[in-house]
């Protein structure tokens, strides 16, 4: 076996070790900052060497290198060290565990690059547990009442969730009884459909796996914990989980289902039809409950909510396209980076503004327009960039996503899809009023730490890049469409 | 074969029962009790199904450990005399558990599953190793959990000291 191959994660690790190691001995807590960083550069940059290789697997296929997994890696390392960059400020308050904070967030980001890498059931188990955790943890980081409640929820929710996904996984290996996604995928074919339809197990265990699965990526009606884990958990770990957790969460749905229930085609027929439905739920409940609400941080909750729904839109189009069609993966990567960068810019925006005004409210950004010109600007070409209006990288997202959908018979959800944007401009446009057109509620300037206006330029940067030349990123999301077939 | 058929049904039937009292009874400390008895029903289906290195495990870390687990922290809490609270959602919560009770109840009898013909081994300790850590075996999640420990071990710490 190659080990070579399994170098991203393994640096990861060590980084992760030595930054928990570092923070007993050094006073300048700083410095924890710049090694996570090296971290998060250096496994990116075996990431980028293996870039373009032939698939493989290894570890006697639990563990696929393909361009499928590098991308995901590629992207949960970029978030990761936009994370670490927005939680500067923040973290420089705590007296304590620094070391950890940064430490947990390495690991995490670990346990995602392994959920989109692996191909075996356990496997797969153990690395979204590795995600949860550290999830979970961070979440309660704060320790003040909200904090702790939104990270219970986060555990309890996700413990159950978690307990489903296994009883799902248990059902599919009984009847397949093989736990490597490839084999399930061969056992699946030898049937024949009438064995099949005979067979209640395998499809319970199925829609048991997208129970477990759609609580990752917070769809409905799995979403319960999306609002108060929103606002109660670190405005930093919100960003991260509206991001990096569902993007994860995403990358092993279309794993799991386009390697092992891919086909026969009536299979995948099914799936996609019952993701065409969770994601109509999805968006349409998201933008509606998102109208009412008053604090941005919840309004975002909602948002991602509705935003799983329209990438859900992107899976219902892989269940309903032949195998060898890629257009409903990598429009469904494509909208992800765009998705990610987005989001991070919004809540880079948010860090910095209510670390001044110590307040989440919609109506306390009144007049950021004339406090801060240039946060207000970065958080108004993210919202419009998630209302999907060009030219910011939200509007090719779309675009690529529903015209996938059209060409796959998929009109319906895409009437819908679109229904809805409409609908989601009012929210997001009214931030947008109440911070170029409402009165400051003072003239006090709005300050921000270089880290933050890194991370908010580099977000901004990426979205403006991706709506303007969309052509080759797309190319990319293509190439790396390909996942290894067992 | 007739013996272990008892032993499942009358394991799987205390198994059931505790799981119930767990559920029901409104003093935890006898919920936590409750447990324990549930977590032995199983270690015992175990057996019946010559997993004896899983039976262990089940007595040594349930029943052992988390169980002590349990009732120390039942012990440090305050307010236990209330008991658990009672929830609005008690009669739709039912209706969804019989409703999702009945869905798998239906599909697992009218499954064919895959059955193994091969005889069980005895013990399947060193053939346990041999899958986890031999050539060919489920290495990489035991060292995925190994990084699981340590994130657990970290959250634990972050959680527990003052700030």
């Amino acid at each position: 076996m190659n080990l070579e191959l399994f170098l991203p994660e393994l640096t990861l690790a060590a980084f992760a070790i030595i930054v928990i190691l570092l923070d007993l001995v050094i006073q300048r807590k700083g410095w924890l900052v710049v090694v996570s960083l090296a971290g998060v550069v250096v496994a990116a940059g075996f990431t980028i060497i293996m870039w373009g290789g032939s698939s493989q697997a290894i570890f006697n296929n639990m563990l696929a290198v393909d361009n499928f997994a590098l991308f995901f890696k590629l992207l949960f390392l970029a978030i990761a060290a936009l994370v670490i960059l927005a939680s500067v400020d923040y973290v420089s308050k705590f007296t304590r565990f620094q070391g950890e904070y940064h430490a947990l967030v390495l690991l995490s980001a670990l346990g995602m690059m392994l959920m989109a890498a692996t191909a075996e059931l356990i496997s797969i188990y153990i690395a979204l547990e590795l995600t949860s955790i550290s999830l979970y943890v961070l979440v309660g980081f704060l320790k003040d009442p909200k904090s702790t409640e939104a990270s219970l929820k986060y555990l309890l929710l996700g413990a159950v969730a978690s307990a489903v996904l296994l009883f799902g996984m248990a059902l599919v290996f009984g009847f397949t009884g093989k736990t490597q996604l490839g084999e399930i995928a061969q056992a699946i074919q030898a049937l024949s459909l009438s064995g099949v339809l005979a067979s209640p197990g395998l499809i319970l265990g199925i829609v048991l796996m997208i129970a477990g699965f759609g609580f990752k990526i917070a769809a409905v009606p799995f979403h319960m914990w999306v609002p108060d884990v929103y606002e109660g958990a670190p405005t930093p770990i919100t960003a991260y989980l509206s991001v990096a957790s569902k993007a994860a969460g995403f990358a092993i749905i279309l794993r799991v289902f386009y390697s092992a229930f891919g086909l026969p085609q009536w299979l995948s027929l099914d799936w996609g039809m019952l993701f065409a439905v969770l994601a109509a739920i999805g968006m349409t409940l998201g933008n509606v409950v998102a109208i009412p609400q008053t604090n941005i941080k919840r309004m975002l909750g909602y948002s991602s909510i509705a935003q799983a729904g329209y990438l859900m839109v992107g899976l219902a189009t892989v269940g309903f396209s032949p195998a060898a069609d890629i257009v409903g993966r990598s429009s469904l990567l494509f909208f992800l980076a765009s998705y990610a960068l987005t989001n991070l810019g919004a809540f880079t925006a948010i860090i910095a503004i209510s670390n001044k005004l110590d307040s989440d409210l919609i109506q306390d950004y009144s007049g950021m327009g004339k406090r801060a010109p240039l946060l207000a600007l970065a958080l108004t070409l993210c919202l419009i960039s998630l209302i999907g209006l060009p030219p910011a990288a939200g509007f090719m997202a779309k675009f690529y996503i529903f015209s996938g959908a059209v060409q796959h018979g998929l009109l319906w959800l895409v009437v819908i899809a679109v229904i809805n944007s409409v609908i989601s401009a009012y929210y997001y446009l009214r931030v947008v009023k109440v911070m170029w057109l409402g009165e400051p509620a003072s003239e006090e300037k709005v300050p921000s730490s270089g880290a933050l206006r890194l991370a908010l330029s580099l977000s901004c940067l990426g979205v403006l890049l991706l709506g303007i030349i969309p052509g080759y990123i797309m190319k990319l999301a293509e190439v790396a469409a390909k996942m290894f077939v067992f | 074969m007739i013996g272990l058929d008892i032993a499942f049904w009358v394991l799987a039937i205390v198994g059931i029962i505790a799981a119930l009292a767990v559920v029901l009874l409104s003093d935890v400390f006898r919920a936590a009790l409750s447990l324990v008895v549930c977590f032995l029903a199983v270690a015992g289906i175990y057996i019946t199904l010559s997993a004896d290195f899983l039976a262990a495990v089940q007595v040594l870390i349930y029943v052992g450990a988390i169980s002590v687990l349990i009732i120390l922290a039942i012990m440090l809490t305050r307010e236990v005399q209330r008991g658990s609270p009672s929830n609005r959602l008690r009669i739709p919560a039912f209706l969804v558990a019989i409703l999702f009770l009945g869905g798998m109840a239906f599909a697992m009898l009218n499954t064919t599953w895959q059955v193994s013909v091969a005889p069980p081994l005895e013990p399947t300790t060193s053939a346990l190793a041999g899958l986890l850590f031999g050539e060919g075996g489920f290495i990489l999640p035991v060292e995925i959990a190994a990084i699981l420990l340590l994130a657990a071990i970290l959250g634990a710490i972050v959680l527990v000291r003052e700030k």
